[in-house]
């Protein structure tokens, strides 16, 4: 009996087909594990399996009826639920009313029953085996509780079609247990549940087949029994990679050591971790999300504070604890969030450039244009920043050189530290192999940076050392040569093997952390 | 009852209104007492001063609750004093009341389409419907006032009492009481709060948030254009000044009541009893013999301080 079976979804976003004629069929009691790298368009065909986005073309049936109405409610009504990684908590209301949010428990004269309700979120975690408090105000709670209350909520509705997306990115490991001990309750009833993760040892033991998407197509469907880990990572990794492949390293000319980390600590991640960062070399921070690895770079860049452990720069130790303090010290951190952290939309290319340096380029409080100018070109030449004038607003830029005006931004403030979060995100190949021909430039030219990234080839392509984290920890330090098997001649191959062995690795991290998993 | 009191005080920043109160009222029952007033005549005052902005403040805590605001109640008010009276000068009382019902939920729906439907901000468009109500009371009164010659009307609109007690405490506690109920208890007050606490999440979770903020505006103004008809009657005229600034002191008793400006979060009983504390520092400060420029700087220094008290330290 199948649960749900889609057909030939095809879903674009302004010309970038995020889903191309997938098919994704799920069986009534089983478990069944979405699978694909970032972009894959896993959370788009789920989002389209939900209501929240509408299918370009297709058709979907859930429990033998089609599903014509593309709404939220409509998906609800037709017995489908899902957690939305924290989306659709509202922090100001309780955990007990957030569960039960337009579905709330009603008096006999038809007045909401808080009471009751939280007599049920009760229930829903004591079946769970977890202890949330049903009366504690959501915007209180800790990442992990969080995520309980987010998966309650959607086990409450008592769905036929359960999609959890990536339920343990924040649980500890004995929470994600018993969320698998009830995952088996429910199959045994009948609920068909759909599991996202990346993380391959929970979906070894916790799925019975498993889809694998990538760049928005169908790959695979099988069961998990034919479908061993390194199997996995080569459907999910595939023939990518192109474009990235032909960008050079080159030959590395390590200098002193410019930033080191001893045993350094955040407040809740990274956790003990070391390591050092030489003058001209590119270190990758590699982990799945929760790892840590921007809660590290927050804590270098002075946007978290350090709780133990000492930072260094230049062999001095150093104390910061603001973002100014670290920009003082020649670090910049180009963070995650472009749009909203990064850049000014509506601002020119030359007043986003000049931002983080108004103090350098002003006399007595007024800022000298010429000055402005100069580096503002200067900034469009070396990083090739395509756009009509530096009076032209970021916003009618492409994404990619949207990116090289905030790095153009940083550079501006001539640090020696140059931390990247995801550089790459949004934009596209061609762009992608451009930024990171532009870090090992940086690089040459004698800065030491930290790149964190998602995708694991731009990693591979761009860095000299890799760092693997798992659970805000450094788990080892790679060598990227050694990942390189100097018998195969394709340099695309070669990427794609590395690619492979470098998440065996991350793998293994996890498991190392979660002994019986 | 006996445990509940230290967790009371443990979390007393987030009950500051109402110790604040107390500590006001107490300061004031032992200076001024030769002046009056502990006197029932002179808090029975406070009542009748305070009953209109505090039946503004109910729907003003939802509103903001929303993560919207209304700045056009205090000119909603007055322009229903106007058609009010002058509804009741040609056709009678009952004429009268419709007409000021039909004022507020037509100046509601207005702002509610302007800020739901064509998307312009709910602060843009209250400020701007504030200076089109007044300018249309304004114009059809002939800035002139108009006078009530209703006793009925005046009785039961916020003139008349019962025995000694104002008809106005009644309208005040079955606002307070009515939305109290409608906050904590009905699915509408849980989708307001929803909807200001996150938008998104509310919007996911299956909640028509533009239709709730519809809603909220709408009542907004209705209570408006009551308490614009309290003031009406209470004062057995219509005129276009009445109420004139009435949403700061609006504001500023939901805010000191616990409403967060920014949504989600806000309580209606704290909110009748930030209106009362305005009140009865405004009767305290007037019993003092201040000035009107001192009242005015006392009162905003002693509102600013309350709610510094009552923000959690980072």
């Amino acid at each position: 009996m199948t649960a749900v079976v889609m057909k030939g979804i095809s879903k674009a976003f302004g010309g970038v087909k995020a889903l191309d004629n997938v098919d994704f069929a799920v069986m009534l009691g089983e478990i069944h594990a979405l699978l694909g790298g970032n972009g894959a368009g896993k959370s788009t065909i789920l989002k389209v399996l939900n209501g929240v986005h509408r299918p370009d073309a297709g058709t979907i049936v859930v429990g033998g009826v089609a599903l014509t109405t593309h709404t939220p409610e409509a998906s609800r009504a037709a017995g489908i639920a899902m957690n939305f990684q924290e989306m659709s908590l509202i922090p100001t209301l309780s955990v007990a009313q957030n569960i039960f949010l337009t579905r709330e428990a009603r008096t006999a004269r038809g007045f909401l029953d808080d009471a009751a309700c939280e007599k049920k979120a009760a229930e829903i975690f004591a079946m769970l085996e977890v202890k949330v408090d049903p009366k504690a105000v959501v915007g209180t709670l800790g990442a992990g509780q969080k995520q309980l209350t987010e998966i309650a909520k959607a086990i409450s509705q008592s769905s036929k079609v359960l999609i959890l997306d990536e339920p343990s990115t924040a649980l500890a490991v004995s929470d994600v247990d018993r969320l698998f001990t009830f995952l088996r309750k429910l199959k045994a009833q009948g609920v068909a549940v759909i599991y996202v993760s990346h993380r391959m040892d929970e979906i070894a033991r916790i799925a019975d087949r498993a889809t694998i998407l990538r760049d928005g197509k169908h790959v695979i469907t099988a069961p998990l029994s034919d479908l061993p880990i390194d199997t996995m990572i080569e459907h999910i990794v595939g023939k990518r990679s192109k474009g990235l492949a032909d960008v050079q390293r080159g030959a590395v000319t390590r200098g002193e050591v410019l930033l080191e980390a001893r045993s350094l600590s955040g407040v809740h991640k990274p956790h003990d971790v070391s390591f050092a960062l030489h003058r001209g070399e590119v270190l990758g921070l590699a982990g799945l999300l929760g790892s840590g690895r921007s809660s590290l770079a927050r804590v270098i860049a002075g946007i978290e504070p350090a709780t133990a452990g000492e930072l260094r720069i230049r062999g001095e130790v150093v104390s910061i604890r603001k973002p100014a303090d670290a920009i003082q010290a020649g670090v910049a951190l180009v963070p995650e969030a472009r749009a909203t952290q990064g850049i000014i939309p509506a601002h020119s290319v030359a007043s986003n450039i000049v931002l983080a340096v108004l103090n350098r380029i002003s006399a007595k409080g007024v800022v000298d244009r010429a000055k402005a100018q100069k580096i503002t070109d200067n900034m469009i030449a070396q990083l090739q920043i395509k756009t009509a004038s530096r009076d032209h607003a970021v916003s009618t830029l492409s994404g990619g050189n949207q990116q090289k005006v905030v790095i153009g931004k940083w550079l501006a403030t001539d640090p020696d530290i140059l931390v990247l979060d995801e550089p790459t995100a949004g934009i596209d190949i061609g762009s992608k192999s451009e930024i990171i021909r532009l870090v090992r430039d940086l690089a040459a030219q004698g800065k030491g940076i930290v790149m964190i990234s998602s995708e694991l080839s731009e990693l591979l392509t761009a860095c000299d050392r890799i760092l693997v984290m798992a659970d805000g920890r450094a788990h080892q330090m790679i060598d990227r040569a050694t990942l390189d098997d100097p018998a195969e001649p394709d340099l695309g191959h070669r990427l794609q093997a590395a690619e492979r062995q470098l998440q065996i690795e991350i793998q293994k991290a996890l498991s190392q952390e979660t002994p019986h998993g | 009852m006996a445990e509940r009191i230290p967790a009371f005080l443990a979390n007393w920043r987030q009950n500051i209104i109402y110790i604040g109160f107390v500590v006001i009222f107490v300061i004031f029952a032992l200076t001024l007492s030769d002046k009056g007033f502990l006197n029932p005549t002179n808090l029975l005052n406070i009542i009748r001063q305070t009953a209109m902005i505090a039946v503004m403040a109910v729907v003003m805590t939802f509103v903001l609750a929303s993560g919207e605001i209304d700045l056009s109640i205090g000119a909603v008010a007055g322009l229903t004093t106007v058609t009010v009276a002058m509804t009741i000068a040609v056709a009678g009382p009952f004429a009268g009341v419709m007409a000021g019902v039909a004022t507020g939920i037509a100046v509601g729906c207005f702002n509610g389409w302007l800020t739901t439907r064509i998307g312009i901000p709910s602060f843009l468009t209250t400020l701007a419907m504030m200076g089109i109500a007044k300018g249309v009371a304004m114009w059809i009164s002939d800035t002139a006032a108009v006078p009530i010659l209703s006793p009925g009307y005046s009785w039961a609109f916020g003139g008349g009492s019962i025995g000694p007690v104002p008809v106005l405490l009644f309208w005040m506690l079955v606002a307070g009481a009515l939305g109290h109920f409608v906050l904590r208890r009905t699915g509408f007050g849980r989708r307001v709060l929803a909807t200001g606490g996150g938008e998104t999440a509310a919007r996911y979770s299956g909640i028509d948030t533009a239709n709730i903020k519809f809603k909220v505006l709408v009542l907004s103004s209705f209570a408006a254009a009551i308490a614009g008809m309290l003031y009406a009657g209470r004062l057995q005229s219509g005129r276009f000044q009445l109420g004139e600034g009435d949403e700061l002191s609006v504001i500023a008793a939901a805010v000191l009541g616990g409403t967060s400006l920014f949504g989600g979060k806000g309580t209606v009983v704290g909110t009748i009893v930030g209106a009362l504390m305005i009140g009865l520092i405004n009767n305290g400060l007037i019993l003092m013999g201040l000035e009107f420029s001192q009242q005015l700087i006392a009162r905003g220094a002693i509102i600013i301080f309350a709610v510094a008290l009552s923000q959690k330290r980072a």
